[in-house]
């Protein structure tokens, strides 16, 4: 997942330091899609434009996945050993909800309604290869 | 009533594992049950529709069953395959294009959890490389934010699992059939939170058949014939919070298993409130709460009380699950729905041994969800 060139249909852009989440946004209706579609699911319409999102929201829900998933599809390396990890739905304010790794994995540091900021985490089994995470702002 | 749909023949083949015997094996041998137990021949069938998720085609059955050129429909909709499946033979009944019909549904999978790919649910590949693409995430966090909203404790979910096993422990057909306290339930190493591993079901291997027949067809078939009042499918909608879905909107809608229930009872011209025995999707112990009330079955927030006083076990007000339901009897995706009508089926016929229900056994309700947000529900009864 490349950063500075994403390619179509990449969730992520910006840079290193700033990366931002893309996605599209219905001329028509306003809806806001992740990853970023053609086509509006709400109202039909194919009048999409890209866009950038919030890297800012609230943890809606989440979960810790405390087993390795199996490959394919998870690319993470068998022969490490795993360790769990935290995903969650991130709220963006009058966006969407988005799903997403999380840099914590203790369910005490997790807290439905806490802010939580985008920010980018290495990729399971990619050599330099990042994928986006949300981290919490402040302690839970 | 010349309309009337009723199934007149249930047969199973028992969940679990079954190495060296083919899922269409299975298949077979659930339907020449369901046969004999509606005392008619392969025949006499002039329609018949099923399927698999990962077992094969159904109507490939008819070289064991017999040739007799009855057009036989596959059916592949992930949970919903039964569901579907009954959902087209019922159409064809009620049509009047077909008077006797079967609907089979079987599976046969590997253990551990499944590992569908992106590719194949229209998604980018990036989503399952870096571990979002798990059906077991999705219920953990749809039942996490639906306890924080409605009150519902983690006592509720052991006690459902506690359940399951204890209907199973009575079902010959089920693949677990140990019961487990709440307590052994809550012992068990967590896996997702808030789910533990006895809270969620496994991939399994099974097959169920029904015969259905139609008006003046009905009389003089099987035991007890068991009308199918109602049968409604459903896909999701913008808004509900479905598993796969890299995002959520905002706005909230009803889901499919919402919709499917409100419809299949607004055809059946029967309440919520008339449902003596349920089946519902329990794919995990949250699951089968949330659906209690997404079917209209009690209201949100109001399955801790009823959990908690044992309103949903066997001898309880509303039996929810009495085979052992996902939990006990395993998840063999092609076949999990017709288990559901099955045993609504045996429970209406005053069939289901040592755990038929006490009371009153007149209206039966099942409803089956799955990936990507597909539910069917039905309306059976006496």
């Amino acid at each position: 997942m490349s950063v500075a060139a994403p390619a179509e249909g990449e969730p992520i852009g910006g840079t290193p330091s700033a990366p931002v989440l893309l996605g599209a946004e219905c001329r028509r209706c306003g809806t806001v899609t992740f990853p970023a579609q053609d086509a509006c699911p709400r109202c039909t319409s194919t009048d999409m434009a890209r866009r950038t999102l919030s890297r800012r929201g609230t943890l809606w829900t989440w979960t810790v996945q405390r087993f390795r998933p199996k490959s394919p599809p998870y690319a993470g390396d068998e022969g490490d050993e795993f360790e769990p990890y935290g995903v969650g739905y991130v709220e963006l304010p009058g966006e969407v909800r988005v799903e997403a790794r999380l840099t914590v994995s203790d369910p005490a540091q997790l807290r439905i309604g806490m802010e939580m900021e985008l920010e980018l985490i290495p990729a399971p089994g990619g050599e330099g290869a990042v994928t986006f995470a949300f981290r919490p702002v402040e302690p839970a | 009533m010349s309309d009337d749909v009723a199934i007149v023949g249930l047969g199973i083949h028992p969940f679990g594992r079954h190495p060296g015997v083919s899922g269409l094996e299975m298949a077979a041998r659930a339907v020449r049950d369901a046969l004999a137990d509606a005392g008619i021949g392969w025949d006499e069938v002039d329609f018949a529709a099923g399927g698999s998720d990962s077992a094969g085609n159904a109507d490939t059955t008819v070289s064991v069953l017999g040739l007799t050129g009855v057009p036989f429909i596959n059916v592949k909709n992930g949970c919903a395959t039964g569901g579907s499946a009954l959902a087209t033979a019922h159409a064809m009944l009620a049509a009047g294009s077909a008077e006797i019909a079967v609907v089979v549904g079987f599976d046969k999978h590997p253990p551990g959890a499944f590992n569908p790919l992106p590719e194949e649910w229209g998604i980018g590949s990036w989503y399952g490389e870096t571990g979002l693409m798990l059906t077991t995430q999705f219920f953990a966090m749809k039942i996490q934010r639906y306890m924080a909203d409605h009150g519902i404790s983690e006592s509720t979910l052991a006690k459902v699992a506690a359940k399951a096993f204890e209907n199973g422990s009575r079902n010959p057909n089920a693949w677990r059939r140990q019961a487990l306290s709440e307590e052994d339930v809550l012992a068990s190493k967590m896996v997702n939170d808030p789910l533990r591993q006895c809270m969620f079901c496994s991939p399994g291997e099974g097959a169920v058949a029904l015969v259905l027949a139609r008006g003046p067809r009905i009389r003089g078939l099987g035991t007890t014939p068991v009308l199918l009042r109602s049968v409604a499918f459903r896909t999701r909608r913008f808004g509900s919070f479905e598993v796969f879905s890299p995002s959520i909107p905002i706005e909230s809608a009803p889901s499919p298993t919402t919709e499917a229930a409100g419809a299949a009872f607004e055809q059946a011209g029967i309440g919520p409130e008339d449902v003596d025995v349920a089946q519902l999707q329990d794919t995990e112990s949250g699951a089968e709460i949330m659906h209690l009330a997404e079917t209209g079955l009690c209201e949100h927030g109001e399955q801790e009380t009823l959990i908690q006083r044992g309103v949903t076990t066997i001898g309880g007000k509303l039996p929810v699950n009495t085979d052992g339901g996902c939990l006990a009897c395993g998840e063999p995706i092609g076949a999990s729905g017709l288990r559901q009508v099955h045993e609504v089926a045996l429970q209406l016929r005053g069939d289901a041994g040592d755990r038929q229900i006490p009371g009153p056994a007149r209206v039966g309700f099942t409803q089956v969800y799955g990936a990507p947000g597909v539910s069917a529900c039905t309306v059976l009864s006496t």
